[in-house]
């Protein structure tokens, strides 16, 4: 049998590039810190947009009641607006909070314990949230038509 | 005191605090909307119920977190862009001490924005 090349032990060149080892744990930081990025950006304008509508129009603060949510949530676009602001804000959040306790908890039952109660408040907060804008009665009717929106009555 | 740092990654100054500030913040933004999904929840119960619960948001004392809330989101919008600089502008890192200064200009800019009208709101309006 003759030596080809290709049975040959193939033995690294002295110059070879480093090359990184390895792990198994994948890119997830990586895709955490550029989604920190990227959300940040789309909250900027989705916060400021919440807030300037909320609190600076007409009365401010004093303007919101169950007929001004039934009025902006029977509008498709705020139905987006507050679901997509819902998500991604959760979601930036909690991200920054699990960022915080894996640099402030040290111990491993503790930092096991916090991110539980994290992920389960994100759980709750999410479908909770999410239940809300889509199965929402801005006439519900057994409710005082005063408190309604509008075009409930009309 | 030693002339070089010794055995510590942070200095100090604008770029730790500007740091912490955005920690701190971020905190209680996010606690904050843990609350804000849970109030407006209330309006699958009955109109009564979210009627009270956002009724307790216009009393001045809310009113007066309400503003620190604004405060402290306009602080880490701002922040972030600068971050995001830092992170993706080949000079960000150069100017980031600059960039703070920036945010702090403008967060007073659009505080003054808000503030007056805002506490206006709060104080003189209401059913």
């Amino acid at each position: 049998m003759a030596h080809g090349t290709a049975a040959v032990a193939k033995v690294d060149s002295p110059r070879s590039p480093y090359a990184r080892r390895k792990t198994t744990r994948g890119n997830y930081e990586l895709y955490s810190w550029v989604f920190m990025r990227a959300s940040g950006v789309v909250l900027l304008v989705l916060i400021f947009g919440h807030l300037f509508v909320n609190l600076m129009v007409g009365e401010g603060v004093h303007a919101i009641d169950f007929a001004f949510v039934g009025g902006k949530w029977s509008n498709p676009m705020w139905q987006v607006w507050d679901l997509l602001m819902l998500w991604l804000a959760m979601i930036h959040g909690t991200n920054g909070v699990r960022t915080i306790i894996n640099d402030y908890a040290t111990k491993d039952v503790t930092r096991g314990i916090l991110k539980g109660l994290l992920f389960l408040a994100f759980t709750v907060v999410v479908v909770l949230g999410t239940l809300v804008i889509f199965t929402f009665d801005a006439c519900p009717p057994d409710a005082p038509a005063e408190l309604l929106a509008s075009f409930c009555t009309a | 005191m030693p002339t070089a740092p010794a055995g510590t990654l942070y200095r100090g100054r604008e770029g730790m605090w500007s740091w912490v500030a955005h920690r701190v913040t971020g905190v209680l933004i996010f606690f904050f909307l843990l609350v804000h999904v849970l109030d407006t929840a209330l309006v699958r119960v009955s109109p009564e119920a979210y009627n009270a619960a956002i009724g307790t948001y216009q009393t001045p004392i809310m009113g007066l977190g309400e503003a620190g809330l604004v405060a402290a989101i306009v602080f880490h919008a701002f922040n972030g862009i600068r971050i995001l600089l830092v992170d993706f502008w080949a000079k960000g890192p150069k100017y980031q001490k600059v960039m703070l200064w920036v945010v702090v200009g403008l967060f007073v800019v659009t505080m003054a924005g808000f503030l007056p009208r805002h506490l206006i709101n709060v104080f003189t309006g209401g059913h």
